[in-house]
């Protein structure tokens, strides 16, 4: 029999008053992958995690995680999950270790047992030094550890991450993709995680582009840049409305317009700069050519930048809270 | 992180047992303790202002306080007792239920909601967990009562004890049921000032019910049957002198209290299912 999937999400919607948060989405999750969505602030990543979580219902449209739907069997839901949320949830208060038994309490673990995870996960995640420290006289990276823990101490087949990166320096973001492909490797843990760095969103197995609340693109990072044809060029400009005209006549290309940058997707990139070099010099501060990334595959697909669709640098969460 | 070698490849699969709705009640009271007694201003403020307000009442009272009916009199210290207990009770119910708005603001409370924990030991561990605390406070400052010419008796006193527990767990469910939907500690703190304190000051903590409206209103007060309950058993073996008070009768005081702390409970219980906008922070 075939296995279900780890996470089947199903024409799901989800509106903030009269903000549409989710609009209509549908995908699924293999067990065992290392999944990521990927969507500027506002994009309606994190109400999706919330969704997934079992913090709060699905309005429209049905989630199951391991085959269990998250609304009418949320205990079962709740016990194969492990979730990391984007706030601490730890009690500052609390020691390492007090955190980490109060969190195997919730879920059921106890005694000898529980000690041995909790001893397990301490030596795992290099806490082991820390485990009498109160959590607030930690630093951010050892706090996220800490939650990293707590998500993880009743070995859960789906660990959940709301923007696990957020506070964390390069090497403790290396540190922690080293850690999750192990887990996925070693005990076969699906990993599911919300990020607005594109840079992250490389290193998944498979991820999901979400913008305004819509899924645009769904595949590898590698299948996703593929489907743009060989080189990206583009060109800084003042008046790039009067360049992409120029273009467009004297060669025959659609160039796209967004901001002061005109772009375009090209089989032989370098070629191409060499014959638009004399056509538009006089009105080009720069022309660049790149093999395509994640924002180029979001561009092509939105008709926007990644970063333009940030209304304001204001906190993801209450852009996505209701009106 | 730690070299991936030291980790023995572990057969898949959640170790989340049953989840045991009493031992995550028990983990989440435990922790109400350990938080209070890693901030000393906390324990500092809950038992220090009802003591003083005890000191200051009782020594500013004593020569003008007088009790109705030409009964016996008892002076206002001893009067105002049963109050300063409840008064404890229900600092330590604010103190202990505020912190479910820090919690939700700082996202320790989302962790509990999505863990397999039912809704019924998130509200009996947080309020069990407060109210030991009240009741330690409460049980300290009932030693200072050896000062005064209380009768409770062995009886009185157990009854005491187990009336200011019950007392003090549905003044934790109040507390609860009004933080919940609270977004801000400001908020809470504005309920505080207009509801529950005056509530508490309408109790027959500081006089006996007088003539009129007030006398209604202390009627339909729960708090009143709490520090009626409290008097009465603080007198058992002295009935007059808490007769003399203008306390409801033992049997009122301890059916509204057992009533209003099962109503309190099953409230929150239900409360707790909703979700607020600060858990979508």
């Amino acid at each position: 029999m075939a296995q279900t999937p780890a996470v089947e999400i199903q024409n799901v919607s989800f509106r903030y008053g009269s903000h549409q948060a989710l609009d209509d989405v549908s995908l699924s999750i293999a067990r065992g992958e290392i999944f990521v969505f990927l969507g500027p602030n506002g994009s309606g990543k994190t109400t999706l995690f919330r969704l997934l979580s079992t913090l709060i219902p699905p309005q429209q449209g049905t989630i199951r995680i391991l085959g269990h739907s998250v609304t009418e069997e949320s205990l079962q839901v709740r016990r194969q999950i492990g979730v990391v949320f984007q706030a601490a949830s730890v009690d500052g208060k609390l020691s390492v270790w007090e955190n980490l038994r109060h969190q195997g309490w919730l879920y059921g673990l106890s005694g000898a047992h529980l000690r041995e995870r909790i001893e397990e996960m301490l030596q795992q995640l290099g806490l082991a030094e820390r485990r009498d420290q109160a959590v607030e006289k930690l630093s951010g990276g050892l706090r996220r550890r800490v939650e990293l823990a707590k998500g993880l101490l009743h070995r859960p087949r789906v660990l959940l991450m709301d923007e696990p990166s957020t506070g964390l320096d390069p090497a403790a973001r290396s540190d922690l993709w080293n850690y999750l492909e192990r887990i996925r490797r070693q005990q076969q843990v699906t990993v599911v995680m919300t990020t607005h760095l594109l840079e992250e969103a490389e290193k998944a197995d498979r991820l999901a582009i979400l913008d305004r609340g819509r899924l645009v693109a769904l595949d590898t990072p590698g299948a996703l840049r593929s489907q743009i044809g060989g080189d990206i060029v583009s060109l800084q400009c003042e008046d790039p409305q009067q360049v992409a005209r120029i273009i467009e006549e004297k060669l025959q290309l659609t160039p796209a317009v967004i901001d002061h940058t005109v772009r375009l997707e090209h089989p032989q990139g370098h070629r191409l700069v060499s014959e638009l070099a004399p056509l538009v010099q006089e009105y080009v501060r720069s022309i660049t050519v790149g093999k395509p990334t994640l924002e180029d595959v979001f561009i092509q697909r939105t008709g926007h930048r990644f970063w333009a669709a940030e209304p304001t640098q204001q906190d993801p969460a209450q852009q996505e809270a209701p009106a | 992180m730690n070299d991936p070698a030291s980790v023995p490849a572990v057969e898949s699969g959640p170790e989340a047992g049953t989840a045991s709705g009493w031992l995550a009640a028990w983990s989440l009271g435990l922790r109400e303790w350990l938080r209070f007694v890693r901030q000393r201003n906390r324990v500092v403020g809950s038992l220090g202002q009802p003591l003083l307000f005890w000191l200051f009442f009782g020594e500013g009272f004593r020569e003008t306080f007088q009790l109705p009916q030409g009964g016996q009199q008892v002076p206002f210290r001893e009067f105002f007792f049963p109050g300063v207990l409840v008064l404890i009770l229900l600092f330590t119910a604010i103190f202990v239920t505020i912190s479910i708005i820090e919690d939700r603001r700082e996202g320790f409370l989302q962790a509990v909601l999505v863990s397999p924990v039912p809704n019924w030991a998130l509200v009996l561990g947080k309020l069990v967990g407060g109210t030991a605390i009240a009741l330690v406070g409460a049980l300290v400052f009932l030693l200072l009562g050896l000062t005064l010419n209380l009768q409770p008796g062995l009886w009185g006193l157990v009854g005491t004890v187990v009336f200011l527990f019950v007392s003090g767990l549905s003044l934790t469910g109040m507390g609860f049921i009004l933080a919940w939907r609270m977004d801000s500690t400001q908020g809470y703190h504005a309920v505080m000032s207009v509801v529950l304190f005056p509530m508490w000051l309408l109790s027959g903590a500081f006089f006996p019910p007088p003539p009129g409206v007030l006398g209604y209103l202390m009627l339909v007060n729960p708090m009143t049957y709490a520090v009626g309950g409290v008097r009465r058993m603080l007198y058992w073996n002295a009935p007059q002198l808490a007769a003399a008070s203008g306390d409801p009768p033992l049997w009122l005081c301890w059916a509204v209290t057992l009533g209003f702390c099962a109503a309190m409970i099953a409230l929150g219980a239900w409360v707790s299912r909703s979700r607020t906008q600060g858990d979508l922070r």
